[in-house]
């Protein structure tokens, strides 16, 4: 946190190494070392670019959700607010397609964002103004988004214009210079939110909450604003993870993201970020995003274990992950 | 002195006497390389109260944990009616006849009072229990007691004055040997207070032997038959109740000279306040007080543990919900409190409280110092961390906090330098008000004495300072003004050669009990 550490957060004075923040990737790797010796194909390059693309919606929910917890606060409405936003935003740009061709796409996307923002204030009001755990507040609001999104699609499949298909393709398929545009996309939401996080007053406010809310209050900073400020990065970075994922699937379902609060969660907490907050780990995050589409890529690849049970050794990671975090500890 | 003599020297006469039911010989405790308690000898006899009283952290409470088992004692031991004991927790001493009943409220509120009271001791048929027979009980001490409160009452809806009645309910519910009563009526007002003696004096007649400590004189004047005196951990003697009277009592607990620590008084000023405060009332009249700070003075706040001092500057803060006629600071009227706008205004509170609210223990040296002026200290958009590591090492100077590295989280440092970096985080705002809440709570003696320093530099130089503290010497030896509060309102204020420690905790303890019972910790 300090300004020597923002500069290479994993060495401490003296240019010690700092293990435990090096784990989540020293942990990618070996995960990708086995998958290398299981199966010849994993390295082909078309397979990592696919692994990698499809982190990418993960990865850019759990980069919000790192700043939701670093505050020392939790969103389980994730996976339904990112159907939700999904869903207002197909209808929007179908019902602006005719009207405006392919600008309804971009007009689509800012619609989408205006919504996952204020989904998110709408989960940080809640929690700071009505003082509710924010565990009960996104597990009220997960039902709420995942009921609306149902019935959006009157129980089936909401489908994006077909006039706009093929422009918003790329945005998904395409790539730039053999980058995939969802990793370029990721790579700047992790850019945007490492500066955010490390190198402005906020995350410093935002991490000295988590770190003790009495503290902070006890030094005069708004705690409520920002903590509601949070969750409001947590929603646009839904609404940024909708925009990638629209044009893979070409719909919103009742099923879109669901059960990706787990896997956001989990990614977060892999990546090496408290859960009782105070410590924030950006780029962990995506190294934990990684791990668990590693893990299910390499499930599918190898015929050892039956791909019907990757979540459970996604869910059996976090356990391990929490248990290896308490075990450095109590050095 | 030569009073205090005499009474010292007729205390060592009163011999302990031979049937002592519960008798502690040389009884202390030490945690690691900290005594505090050494070499305690009393006995308790049947039918008779004996009271200890002390300033906090005499040791009053350790003593009572010693004797109850719930903490060991390191050095002397225990008997009970002439026979060695050593119990290894309170489930052995409560076997054996002796019971504390503790100062705060150890209830579980959801459940009702019987099953509060016979909570992991409860009586069955069977597996079934047997809820007829534990209220039956139950009524029949809850009577003994004076308490209105019924057996299938939920604990959480009672008063707290009766929630303290089934407390006391609790430890009789078996024929007791000693009963230790720990501050008992701290949360009672005054007729609840009179009900309460009415209690200990009747399980004195019961032939009962009561342990009863408090800070309130009147209430050990008015029950006890013979006071022990605790001070610094140490024992000052035994004396018949009737030998002292109220002043006496507070002599003897205070008793001890000034030292050299504290810098010279400052010359009297009649500047106009930088700070007034009229009508403060601080969560719907838990704590009401008015008063005025001038430029150029210590302006002391004393009282027992628990008088409100903290609530009440926690509440000027806008910490807790709080109302006031006027909050006038270095000329503006203040309508809306809080910490920003009080620091903006140049005023400061330093909590007493450093390691939960004062301090990222987690976190770097820098981020914490910078935490409350985040603004200044970072003056562009982007934190900048080489200005952040040069303040450090200019705070480090000047506050002489002793750091090997600048790196270091601020859990590693010792108490005393982490009330030092805490002081300059406050400092770091440039403010004209500054208020310590027990500035040197839990540090040694050398960082006490550069802290009194840096107050009394800070004061010189034309600003204010509020410091709250429950160490006697402390406030005496710093304010140049006192108020002294209890129950939530100021009951005296002194000046000059007035401030002395026996006036302090004379108006500390002994003002008469003006409240309804309110609720504090």
């Amino acid at each position: 946190m300090s300004s020597v550490t923002a500069t290479n957060p994993f060495v401490d004075r003296v240019g010690q190494i700092r293990w435990a923040d090096l784990a989540p990737f020293i942990a990618l790797a070996v995960i990708i070392f086995i998958g290398t010796m299981i199966n010849s194909n994993f390295m082909s390059s078309a397979n990592l670019v696919n692994v990698i693309t499809r982190s990418a919606f993960i990865a850019i929910i759990a980069v919000g959700a790192t700043f939701v917890i670093v505050s020392g606060g939790l969103d389980l409405s994730v996976g339904s607010m990112m159907a939700f936003v999904t869903g207002i935003m197909i209808m929007a740009m179908n019902g602006l397609a005719p009207a405006y061709g392919n600008w309804a796409i971009l007009m689509g996307a800012g619609v989408a964002l205006v919504v996952g923002g204020l989904c998110g204030l709408f989960n940080g009001l809640i929690i700071t103004v009505g003082r509710i755990e924010p565990f009960i507040v996104t597990l009220g609001t997960m039902g709420i988004f995942r009921a609306f999104i149902t019935f959006m699609t009157d129980g089936g499949s909401l489908p994006i214009d077909r006039g706009l298909r093929e422009a918003y393709r790329p945005v998904y398929f395409g790539n730039f210079l053999g980058i995939p545009y969802p990793v370029l996309i990721t790579l700047v939401v992790v850019l945007v939110a490492a500066f955010l996080l490390y190198r402005t007053k906020y995350g410093r406010r935002l991490t000295a909450i988590g770190s003790n809310t009495d503290v902070a209050r006890f030094s005069g900073v708004h705690v409520g604003k920002v903590r509601t400020m949070a969750y409001v990065i947590q929603g646009l970075c839904v609404a940024i993870a909708a925009i990638c994922y629209v044009p893979r699937l070409g719909a919103a379902t009742p099923t879109t993201g669901q059960l990706w609060e787990l896997q956001v969660i989990t990614a977060v907490v892999i990546g090496g970020t408290l859960l009782r907050g105070g410590k924030g780990r950006v780029w962990g995050t995506v190294a934990g995003a990684l791990i668990l589409e590693v893990i299910a890529n390499v499930m599918v690849l190898s015929d050892m274990i039956s791909e019907y049970l990757v979540a459970a050794v996604q869910g059996a990671i976090i356990i391990i992950a929490m248990l290896a975090h308490r075990f450095t500890r109590s050095r | 002195m030569n009073v205090l003599a005499a009474k010292v020297s007729r205390a060592v006469r009163s011999v302990p006497s031979r049937d002592a039911v519960l008798r502690a010989e040389g009884l202390g405790k030490a945690y690691g390389p900290i005594t505090v308690l050494s070499d305690v000898s009393l006995d308790i006899r049947p039918g008779e109260v004996h009271a200890i009283i002390g300033e906090n952290g005499a040791g009053k409470s350790t003593l009572m944990k010693l004797l109850s088992g719930h903490v060991r004692p390191t050095a002397g031991h225990i008997s009970i009616e002439g026979q060695p004991v050593e119990y290894a927790d309170a489930v052995e001493a409560e076997a054996l006849g002796i019971v504390l009943v503790h100062q705060e409220i150890l209830l579980a509120p959801h459940l009702t009072v019987a099953e509060n009271l016979f909570l992991g001791k409860e009586l069955g048929r069977g597996l079934l229990v047997d809820d007829r027979r534990m209220n039956q009980l139950t009524a029949e001490v809850l009577a003994r007691v004076g308490s209105t409160a019924r057996p299938r009452d939920e604990v959480g809806n009672l008063p707290l004055a009766q929630r303290q009645l089934v407390q006391i309910a609790r430890a009789l519910l078996e024929e007791r040997k000693v009963v230790i009563f720990d501050e008992p009526t701290a949360v009672l007002a005054n007729d609840e207070v009179s009900a309460l003696l009415d209690i200990v004096r009747a399980l004195r007649e019961r032939g009962v032997g009561i342990l009863y400590i408090s800070h309130r004189l009147e209430e050990v004047q008015a029950v006890a038959d013979r006071i022990t005196v605790l001070r610094d951990g140490k024992m000052i003697g035994t004396w018949q109740a009737d030998d002292l009277d109220q002043r006496q009592m507070a002599e003897l607990m205070v008793g001890r000279e000034l030292r050299m620590l504290y810098p010279a008084k400052r010359p009297a000023t009649s500047a106009a306040p930088i700070l007034e405060v009229v009508d403060l009332d601080v969560e719907n009249g838990q704590q009401i007080a008015s008063f005025q700070l001038r430029p150029g003075e210590v302006l002391g706040f004393g009282g027992m543990i628990g008088s409100g001092r903290t609530e009440l500057f926690e509440g000027l803060l806008g910490l807790r919900s709080s109302t006031a006629t006027t909050v006038v600071l270095s000329g503006r009227q203040l309508t809306n409190r809080s910490v920003g706008s009080l620091m903006e205004g140049g005023l400061v509170y330093l909590t007493e409280d450093r390691k939960g609210k004062g301090l990222l223990l987690d976190e770097r040296l820098a981020p914490n110092l910078t935490l409350q002026a985040l603004e200044t200290s970072n003056p562009e958009l982007t934190l900048d961390g080489r200005r952040e590591i040069g303040l450090l090492k200019s705070a480090v100077e000047k506050y002489d906090i002793r750091v090997p590295s600048l790196l270091l989280d601020a859990g590693k440092l010792s108490g005393g330098n982490q009330q030092k970096l805490l002081l300059a985080k406050v400092m770091m705002t440039d403010p004209s008000v500054v208020i310590i809440d027990e500035p040197t709570r839990g540090i040694d003696i050398g960082n006490k004495g550069q802290i009194y320093e840096f107050i009394d530099t800070m004061v010189r130089s034309g600003k204010a300072c509020i410091v709250i503290s429950s160490e006697l010497p402390e406030l005496v030896g710093l304010s140049d003004r006192v108020l002294v509060m209890r129950e939530g309102r100021v009951v005296a204020e002194l000046g000059g050669e007035d401030i002395t420690e026996q006036n302090v905790i004379y108006a500390a303890t002994s003002a008469s009990h003006g409240r309804q019972g309110r609720d504090e910790k």
